[in-house]
């Protein structure tokens, strides 16, 4: 949703980072004008995460609790609800950790998929030979971890059925995605066998446009949006954990829906 | 009975549990409006430095590590009132007159709470009021956190925004409370030493036998 408060483009998250010293002691004034006199509250807001690092050490254990339950609540049959295609919004909203301008579009001719780690068949992978799996269509709601959401209708190949195809140990941990906006993510493997989990290439039945990841991204019904990389270049199948973009800057990995 | 080993107005398992809710409460409602600022329901209603959590990120490490204390002390709490027979002791009965009563005192700005041990019709349903909430802030958290594991229950509220909009709702009923609350007890702070040290005596034992099961 738009906000007259918030730039239409986003700070980049590690300038706030420098500047957290005085951001904070910017809040500590915005308190007291606001004249809140009670204590407990003034003590609070003076401790971010960052202030301490046993604060923040103490947060990041409660992140890794919540991915544990997380990933015990997740149900893999469980199927997220879908949506007539009248509801479908037309482009989608793009967001990412810089503007729609700065995209760079990816040359689908010349586009290789490559693939590594617990894998039989790793020869890489043209967009042609994609194409000419099975696909699957799904109308699902996508929903940011900002709070805003949008109904989208995505086709492609299911990564489960990607995943057994080239021979993937499936009782591995995670999935790890390599893209060419250096965004890596990673998912657990349980999300990656979903059947609402797709390697998609089409939106709304036409071919991906450049700004939301052509030729290949992940869509997952199960996870948050930022849980789903664009312009996917490599995928590594591996029981070693690596954080994604914004899991390194705080962000909770497993963001299960 | 001797008076020493009569009850407490608020006895210690409450008064722990009430300061572990406060603090759990406040840090859940100022990591909430630094969430909240990323995608305002309200246009023009921003939050701005009045958060805990310096970026998103960071008020959400809050908000998912403070759940936890909001809700096991929260159903401790429940559990505690319902077993002990607190809640029907404390909140019951909430009469017509008492109500009209207690209206009629407020709008003449007579304030008077010399007995601790009795809440007054206004009273019982402030505090049913809020417990309510907070019941509501579990459920609708519950919602936009896992909206298709528990598909139905967002559904039932509203789709994700519908649950958005109760839990926003929820955290405005409850910041009210606060206000009102935190107000009242510091312009009768006999109320805040009770919560520290147990309060006065009750006056006699549990009204009705076989209320504590």
């Amino acid at each position: 949703m738009k906000s007259f408060f918030r730039p239409a483009r986003r700070p980049d998250p590690a300038i706030l980072r420098e500047h957290r010293p005085a951001i904070r002691s910017l809040q500590r004034r915005g308190l007291l004008r606001q004249g809140i006199s009670l204590g407990a509250l003034a003590l609070l807001t003076g401790c971010d995460a960052g202030d301490s690092d046993a604060i923040g050490a103490a947060l990041q254990r409660f992140s890794r609790l919540n991915d544990r339950v997380q990933a015990w609540i997740f149900d893999p049959r469980k199927l997220a609800p879908t949506y007539p295609a009248s509801m479908v919004l037309k482009p989608p909203r793009f967001n990412a950790y810089y503007d729609i301008t700065e995209v760079k579009p990816v040359d689908g001719a010349g586009w290789r998929l490559e693939l590594s780690g617990l894998i039989e068949d790793r020869a890489p992978w043209t967009a042609t030979r994609l194409a000419a799996l099975p696909q699957e269509e799904m109308v699902i709601r996508h929903i940011c971890v900002e709070g805003w959401d949008y109904i989208g209708q995505w086709s492609g190949v299911p990564l489960g059925d990607f995943l057994r195809r080239i021979g993937a140990d499936t009782r591995a941990r995670y999935v790890n995605f390599q893209t060419a906006d250096d965004y890596p993510s990673s998912i657990d493997m349980a999300t990656a066998l979903h059947p609402q989990t797709l390697l998609a290439t089409r939106y709304a039945g036409e071919e991906l446009p450049d700004p939301f990841g052509y030729p290949l991204r992940l869509r997952t019904s199960t996870k948050l949006g930022f849980k789903n990389p664009k312009w996917i270049t490599a995928i590594e199948v591996t029981n070693h954990y690596s954080p994604g973009y914004w899991e390194k800057l705080g962000f909770n990995w497993f963001s299960g829906l | 009975m001797p008076t020493s080993r009569r009850r407490r107005l608020h006895p210690l398992p409450l008064r722990i549990m009430h300061w572990l809710n406060a603090v759990a409460m406040i840090v859940m409602i100022l990591s909430g409006w630094g969430i909240y600022n990323d995608a305002v329901i309200i246009g023009g209603l921003h939050f701005g430095p009045l958060r805990l959590g310096s970026w998103a990120a960071e008020s959400l490490l809050w908000h998912f590590a403070g759940m936890w204390f909001l809700a096991v002390n929260g159903l401790f709490y429940l559990g505690y009132g319902l077993l002990t027979g607190r809640f029907r002791e404390r909140f019951l009965p909430i009469t017509l007159a008492d109500l009209r009563a207690t209206l009629r005192d407020t709008l003449r700005l007579k304030l008077v709470h010399d007995d601790l041990t009795r809440y007054n019709a206004i009273q019982k349903i402030l505090y049913i009021v809020v417990i309510l909430a907070g019941i509501a802030q579990v459920v609708s958290g519950l919602a936009i956190w896992k909206p298709v594991q528990f598909s139905t229950l967002t559904w039932l509220l509203g789709e994700f925004q519908g649950a958005r909009l109760v839990h926003f709702l929820g955290m405005a009923v409850i910041v009210g409370f606060l206000v009102v609350h935190v107000l009242l007890a510091l312009l009768v702070p006999s109320t805040i030493r009770a919560m520290l040290t147990g309060g006065p005596r009750l006056p006699a034992p549990p009204p009705r036998p076989g209320a504590a099961p």
